[in-house]
C-alpha cells in the first residue's frame, strides 16, 4: 500500500531523464523519416477524406 | 463493387449538440459568479454552495468535462460516422453514453456544492463519480471501436487517430490519478502522498489540457475545417508528425506545473525541456489548419463559421506558444500563482475550445436540420462580440498578474518586503472587475448563438437517421491486396489499423507517464524524510477535510517557493519530506490569498476565529468570503476512526489500534483550543467545525521548526 520508500536505492536517476531524450530522438527521426517517404497520392487520398461525404 | 445503403445516426449528434449548448451556458455563469465574488465578496451570499471554494471547481469541471465533453462527443460522433461510412456501432451505447455523461454531469455538480470533493484540481469528484465515469467512458471507447472496426472505408483518417489516443490516454489518466481510499460512500483518501500525489495531479492535470480540451478537438478541426472551407487539410504529412510529436512529447511536461516546487528538480528539468519542445508540434498543427485556408481568405470575410475557425487557431496557437514560454523557470517564477495562468487557459478554453464549439454548431445544426442557419448576421455579431469578450477577459488578467508577482517581489532599500499581501490584491480589483465585463460579453454572444440555433431549428426539421451509401470493406479488399507488395504496406500495418493504432498511442504515452513517474515512487532519496514530520492529530485531519471540503486550496497555495521575497514573507521554504502524509496534497496553484504553508503559530487561534467569521474584520478590505457555517456544524466524530484507518492502510504511522482511541484526542484538542478561546471573551460550540479548522491550520508547516538543528560536529563531519 505504501508508495513511499518501496526500493532503497537506485543511483543515478540521471539516466531517466537522458533515456527519455533518447527515445524521444529515435522515435521522432523515425516518424519523419516515415511521413517523407510515404507515397503521395495515397496520402493526397487519405486528405480528401472528410470532403467524399 | 457492390454498394451498401446505411444511415447516419443524427439524433445522438442533435443531443450531444443541445447539451454542450445548455452546459456551456450552466458553466461560464458559474464562472461569470466566481468572476465578480472575486471582487464582490458579499456575492458568495453567505451559504457553505455559493461560497467561491464551491463554485468554483463546479465552473472548472463543467466548461471543461459538460461544455467541451459534450462537444468533442457531438464532434466524434458526427465525423467518425462519416469517416468510417458506418452508422455508430450501437444506438443503446450511444444512448447510454449520452444519458450516462449527463447523468455524471448532474452529480458532479451536486456532490462539489455540498462539499464533497478529492481536493486534487480536476478531478475533484469523489470515487462512485469516478467508477461511473470509467464506466462510460468504456461505453464510449466500445462504441467508438465498434464502429471504427465495422468501418466501410479502409484508411483511418487523421482525425480518428485524434480519437483513439483521445481515449487511451483519458483512460490512463483517469484510473491512474483516481486512485484512491473510500473511507465512506462519498469520501475518500488519495493513495498518494505530497510530492507523488502532486506529481501525479499534475501529470494528470496536464493532460487533462492534452487529451481532453487539446487532442479531441485537434481531431474534429481536421474534420470540419476542410468540410467549412470546402479543401483538404493544407498537408497530411504535417499532419501525421502533428499527431505523433504531439501525443508523445505532451506526456512528459507536467512538472511545469510544479517548478520550484519541492518536487526533485531533475523532474522538474524534465518537464521544462519537454515542455518547449512541445511548440514545434503544436505549431505545427495551427499553421496546417491556418494554411488550409490559403486561397481562401475571401471566404473567411464573409463565412461567420470561418471566422470562428480562425481565431480558434490562432488562440491555439497562441496559448501553445505561451504554454512553453511558462515552462522556463525564470519565467515560471513571475507567472506561476498569479492571475496569469487564468488569463492563460482562457485563451485556450474560451478562444480554441469556445470558438472551435460554435464553429461546429453553426456548420452542423442546419445540416442535420435541413435548413439554412437563421442568420448569418447574428452568428458575425456572436463572433464580435466573443472575440471582444476573450480580449477584455485576458489582457486585464495578464496585467494583473504581472503586476501582482512584481508587487509581491518588490523590496525597499531596507530590504524589507514593500507592499503587504492584501496591498496587492486591491491593486488589481479592477482587472478583476474589467475581467467579468470579458466574462459578460462572451456569455451575450453566447445568448445570442442559442436564440439563432433555437430559430433555426425551429425551421427546419431533423435529419434523425441520414441516407448513405458506400461499398463494403470486404468489397475493397482486392485492392487492398495489391498494395500489399508496394513501399506504402508498412505505414499501413498502423494507419489503417484501429487497434494498432491504439497499442501505438498507448505506447507513446505510457513511456512518458512511466519515466516519468517511476522513480519518484521507487527512489528514496527523491522524497527525503524528516523526523520531526508526524501525522496530524484526530482534530487537524479532521480540519483539513474542511479545509479541502470549502476549497480553501483554490486561493491559498501551502508551497512556499525558494525565492528572497516568498521566504520574507512567508518563512522557510517548504521541502518535499514535509508532505509525507499529505492525502491529498494541498500545494494549491494560484494565490488569491497568500500562501499557508507557514501559516501554523503565526496568529493566535483568536485571530482565526474572527477571521473565519469576518474576514474584513481582521484584514480591512480582504476579498475573502466569510465562513459562519463552520461555527454552528458540528465535528462529524463518527467518521473519525474510518478515517483514522483509511490513512493507517495508506500508511500514514498511526498506533495500531488508534482509531479507537482517536475520537477522546479530539475532543480534549478541541476543548484546549475552545477554553483558549473563552479566554479572550470568543465563544465557540462544543466540538464546532471552526475548532477542528483552527487546530489544522495551527498546525500547518510546523513541524519542520522541531527538526533538530545540525551541530557543528555534524557539519564537520
Amino acid at each position: 500500500m505504501k508508495f513511499i520508500h518501496y526500493l532503497e536505492t537506485i543511483t543515478g536517476v540521471d539516466i531517466f531523464g537522458l533515456s527519455s531524450l533518447t527515445i524521444f530522438f529515435t522515435f521522432f527521426v523515425g516518424m519523419t523519416i516515415w511521413v517523407m517517404t510515404s507515397d503521395k497520392k495515397s496520402l493526397d487520398k487519405i486528405n480528401h477524406l472528410p470532403l467524399d461525404n | 463493387m457492390q454498394v451498401e445503403k446505411f444511415y447516419y445516426d443524427n439524433r445522438i449528434v442533435k443531443q450531444f449538440a443541445f447539451a454542450t449548448i445548455l452546459w456551456g451556458v450552466v458553466g461560464m455563469l458559474a464562472g461569470l459568479l466566481i468572476a465578480v465574488q472575486i471582487y464582490l465578496p458579499a456575492a458568495n451570499f453567505g451559504l457553505p454552495f455559493t461560497t467561491f471554494g464551491r463554485v468554483r471547481p463546479v465552473h472548472t469541471n463543467a466548461v471543461i468535462f459538460a461544455f467541451v465533453g459534450n462537444g468533442m462527443f457531438m464532434g466524434v460522433y458526427y465525423s467518425l460516422q462519416r469517416l468510417c461510412k458506418a452508422r455508430m456501432f450501437n444506438d443503446t451505447l450511444s444512448k447510454i453514453h449520452f444519458w450516462g455523461w449527463q447523468l455524471i454531469i448532474v452529480l458532479a455538480a451536486v456532490t462539489l456544492l455540498a462539499g464533497y470533493t478529492s481536493g486534487k484540481e480536476y478531478a475533484e469528484l469523489e470515487w462512485p463519480i469516478d467508477i461511473l465515469i470509467a464506466l462510460i467512458w468504456i461505453v464510449f471507447g466500445i462504441n467508438m471501436f465498434g464502429t471504427i472496426i465495422k468501418r466501410r472505408e479502409k484508411h483511418l483518417y487523421v482525425a480518428i487517430w485524434f480519437f483513439i489516443a483521445t481515449w487511451i490516454t483519458v483512460t490512463m489518466l483517469h484510473v491512474v490519478n483516481s486512485f484512491e481510499l473510500p473511507f465512506s460512500w462519498l469520501k475518500s483518501y488519495s493513495f498518494y502522498a505530497g510530492v507523488q500525489d502532486a506529481l501525479v495531479q499534475w501529470w494528470y492535470g496536464h493532460n487533462a489540457v492534452a487529451f481532453f480540451l487539446t487532442t479531441p478537438y485537434l481531431g474534429i478541426m481536421y474534420y470540419f475545417l476542410p468540410k467549412a472551407a470546402n479543401r483538404p487539410v493544407y498537408s497530411y504529412r504535417l499532419s501525421i508528425i502533428h499527431f505523433w510529436a504531439l501525443i508523445f512529447l505532451y506526456i512528459w511536461a507536467g512538472p511545469h506545473h510544479l517548478l520550484y516546487t519541492a518536487l526533485p528538480d531533475w523532474a522538474q528539468s524534465l518537464g521544462t525541456v519537454f515542455s518547449i519542445m512541445l511548440i514545434a508540434p503544436s505549431w505545427g498543427g495551427m499553421l496546417n489548419g491556418l494554411f488550409t485556408l490559403r486561397g481562401a481568405w475571401d471566404k473567411v470575410r464573409e463565412d461567420p463559421i470561418l471566422k470562428f475557425m480562425v481565431v480558434a487557431i490562432t488562440c491555439y496557437g497562441m496559448s501553445t506558444f505561451e504554454g512553453p514560454m511558462l515552462s522556463i523557470k525564470s519565467v515560471n517564477a513571475i507567472t506561476h500563482f498569479t492571475d496569469w495562468t487564468i488569463a492563460h487557459v482562457h485563451v485556450g478554453a474560451l478562444g480554441w475550445n469556445g470558438f472551435l464549439t460554435f464553429s461546429i454548431l453553426y456548420w452542423l445544426i442546419p445540416r442535420i436540420y435541413n435548413t439554412p442557419l437563421y442568420s448569418k448576421k447574428l452568428a458575425t455579431n456572436h463572433f464580435w462580440i466573443g472575440t471582444i469578450g476573450i480580449i477584455l477577459y485576458t489582457i486585464p488578467m495578464y496585467w494583473a498578474g504581472f503586476t501582482q508577482a512584481l508587487m509581491w517581489k518588490q523590496f525597499t532599500a531596507e530590504g524589507t518586503l514593500k507592499f503587504q499581501f492584501l496591498e496587492t490584491v486591491t491593486h488589481i480589483i479592477p482587472m478583476y472587475i474589467t475581467r467579468s465585463i470579458g466574462g459578460v460579453l462572451y456569455l451575450s454572444g453566447v445568448f445570442i448563438m442559442v436564440y439563432n440555433i433555437y430559430k433555426t431549428v425551429k425551421a427546419g426539421s431533423l435529419v434523425a437517421d441520414e441516407a448513405a451509401e458506400a461499398p463494403a470493406l470486404e468489397s475493397q479488399a482486392q485492392e487492398a491486396h495489391t498494395e500489399k507488395h508496394n513501399k506504402l504496406y508498412w505505414h499501413r500495418w498502423i494507419e489503417a489499423r484501429p487497434i494498432q493504432m491504439l497499442l501505438f498511442s498507448l505506447v507513446a504515452v505510457a513511456i512518458g507517464g512511466i519515466l516519468e513517474l517511476v522513480p519518484t515512487f521507487l527512489i528514496k532519496s527523491n522524497i527525503p524524510t524528516i523526523a520531526a514530520v508526524k501525522p496530524y492529530t484526530p482534530l487537524e485531519l479532521q480540519g483539513r477535510d474542511i479545509y479541502i471540503r470549502e476549497g480553501c486550496y483554490l486561493c491559498h497555495s501551502q508551497m512556499v517557493r525558494p525565492f528572497r521575497d516568498e521566504v520574507a514573507r512567508y518563512g522557510e521554504y517548504s521541502k518535499a519530506g514535509e508532505f509525507v502524509y499529505d492525502h491529498p496534497f494541498q500545494w494549491g496553484s494560484k494565490r488569491t490569498g497568500p500562501d499557508l504553508a507557514r501559516v501554523g503559530g503565526k496568529y493566535p487561534d483568536s485571530w482565526h476565529f474572527n477571521h473565519m467569521q469576518d474576514p474584513q474584520s481582521m484584514s480591512p478590505g480582504s476579498i475573502m468570503p466569510s465562513y459562519t457555517w463552520l461555527y454552528e456544524n458540528k465535528i462529524d466524530t463518527a467518521i473519525t476512526p474510518a478515517k483514522i484507518r483509511a490513512m493507517i492502510t495508506l500508511g500514514v504511522p498511526y498506533a495500531k489500534g488508534y482509531d479507537l482511541q482517536a475520537n477522546a484526542d479530539l475532543i480534549e484538542q478541541a476543548k484546549k483550543i475552545q477554553t483558549g478561546l473563552k479566554a479572550e471573551k470568543l465563544e465557540a460550540g462544543t466540538n464546532t467545525e471552526i475548532l477542528a479548522l483552527i487546530a489544522y491550520l495551527q498546525r500547518v508547516g510546523t513541524d519542520i521548526k522541531n527538526a533538530p538543528k545540525p551541530t557543528v560536529a555534524a557539519l564537520t563531519n
